[in-house]
């Protein structure tokens, strides 16, 4: 049976060098990020180069993507958070496309990497730092002093508000990375299931449809979750910035 | 299942993959160059494209839509004309007919009152004949009867009487 594991593996194309003893190669990883964004730009700039007034198909799927996100930033975050429209529709159409492109057999899934997961939500996480204490001074500090708190437990608050503020890179990176990851690692498993059956005969044949109409009811579910997690990854990111621009509670 | 045996990592095999710390640096080169290309292409060209392909056609709408509450108004005010238009008519209609009406019955009186006294006139005309008819009428009786009493009592007595004593006499029986 193959293994599972395989298809996380991060194979060299090429290598073009060093930098700080790092080796720097172009991989399969890099392989699919220009693939993501390529996708990207073809369906958003390519699908509504035409302009037109009633839209094809492509132009549909890009203003349904674009109205989407626009929406989501509005209902979270408000007018002002349309300022970082640019960031969150480059998110959420690169974890998208990236998680949709993974669920092809035989390509790679950027985002079950956790550097790649991690460095997005660092992205994240650096933009409502900077924009936060940029925009509002030491009053971004607010965020972590919930008003009409009395005194005496006002301290352990606090650290509880500074606790979560700092878990949230990580919980924000390891929930898309653990989903891609455990996502995939059960799709390959059941779909082994069925080539490690059909060598047992007839009756192995007949026994694996049972793995076959799971890994068809699992892709689809995998659709969704790769759906889902784009979605939440990017209205996890405006809710902070909502945060960072309105930091009082 | 016998699928444990497969899924085994034997000791020799590299870490996890996406824990090998190797690929680190390439991943982190190759993700920053792809996402600042993906932010440069969804901020310069695929949000100004699309943001200007959605206001386009809003702008569009609220044009027709502008453009339908015109004509609206427009017929409505139209409609209102002929309306006006065909009341003013229907007044007109009225008076005129009312006017009319008014006319053509004093005419009628007017005619009716000329016959009547045309009819009146000529009435008395022909009673004023009657009466002289009867006059002249009564008169000849009178000298008939004066005649014929004078045959008779002639015939009677063989004498004719004084012309001036039968006529008395006439006279007499005609007031008696």
């Amino acid at each position: 049976m193959a293994d599972p594991i395989h298809q996380f593996e991060i194979q060299k194309l090429v290598t073009l060098g060093h930098i700080g003893g790092h080796e720097i190669a172009f991989t399969n990883s890099a392989l699919f990020m220009a693939i993501t964004v390529v996708g990207i730009a073809a369906l958003l700039v390519g699908g509504s180069s035409a302009r037109a007034l009633v839209p094809g198909r492509m132009q549909s799927v890009a203003e349904l993507s674009y109205e989407f996100v626009a929406n989501t930033i509005q209902s979270t975050a408000g007018k002002e958070g349309m300022k970082f429209f640019p960031l969150v529709f480059s998110l959420f159409m690169f974890v998208l496309i990236a998680n949709v492109i993974g669920l092809i057999p035989y390509t790679f899934t950027v985002t079950s990497h956790i550097i790649i997961t991690a460095s997005l939500a660092l992205l994240v996480f650096a933009t409502v730092l900077i924009y936060g204490f940029w925009k509002n001074g030491l009053g971004f500090f607010r965020l972590f002093v919930p008003s009409g708190i009395p005194i005496y437990i006002l301290p352990l608050i606090v650290f509880i508000e500074l606790l979560s503020f700092l878990s949230r890179p990580i919980s924000h990176s390891v929930r898309l990375f653990a989903n891609m990851l455990a996502g995939h690692i059960t799709l390959k498993v059941f779909a082994s299931f069925i080539t490690l059956l059909g060598g047992f005969g007839i009756a192995g044949w007949f026994g694996a449809i049972l793995p076959l109409s799971l890994v068809v009811a699992l892709t689809a579910l995998e659709l969704l979750v790769a759906f889902l997690q784009a979605y939440v990854f990017a209205i996890l990111t405006c809710i902070y910035l909502n945060d960072a621009i309105h930091p009082g509670h | 299942m016998a699928t444990g045996a497969h899924t085994e990592v034997p000791g020799g095999k590299p870490p996890f993959p996406p824990f090998q710390k190797e690929t680190f640096a390439s991943q982190l080169v190759w993700f920053v160059i792809a996402f600042v290309a993906l932010y440069v292409i969804i901020a310069r060209f695929a949000i100004p494209q699309i943001g200007g392909i959605l206001a386009a056609r809003a702008s569009r709408i609220e044009g027709d839509l502008a453009e339908a509450n015109r004509l609206k108004a427009q017929s409505d005010e139209a409609l209102k004309a002929y309306e006006k238009a065909l009341a003013d008519a229907r007044g007109r209609a009225q008076a005129l007919a009312s006017e009319t009406r008014e006319r053509l019955n004093a005419q009628a009186e007017e005619t009716r009152k000329k016959l009547e006294a045309e009819l009146n006139a000529k009435l008395a005309a022909a009673e004023k004949t009657i009466a002289a008819t009867k006059t002249a009428a009564m008169t000849n009786v009178r000298g008939i009867a004066v005649e014929t009493a004078a045959a008779i009592v002639e015939r009677l007595i063989g004498t004719a009487p004084a012309g001036k004593a039968v006529e008395d006499a006439v006279t007499d029986v005609l007031k008696g």
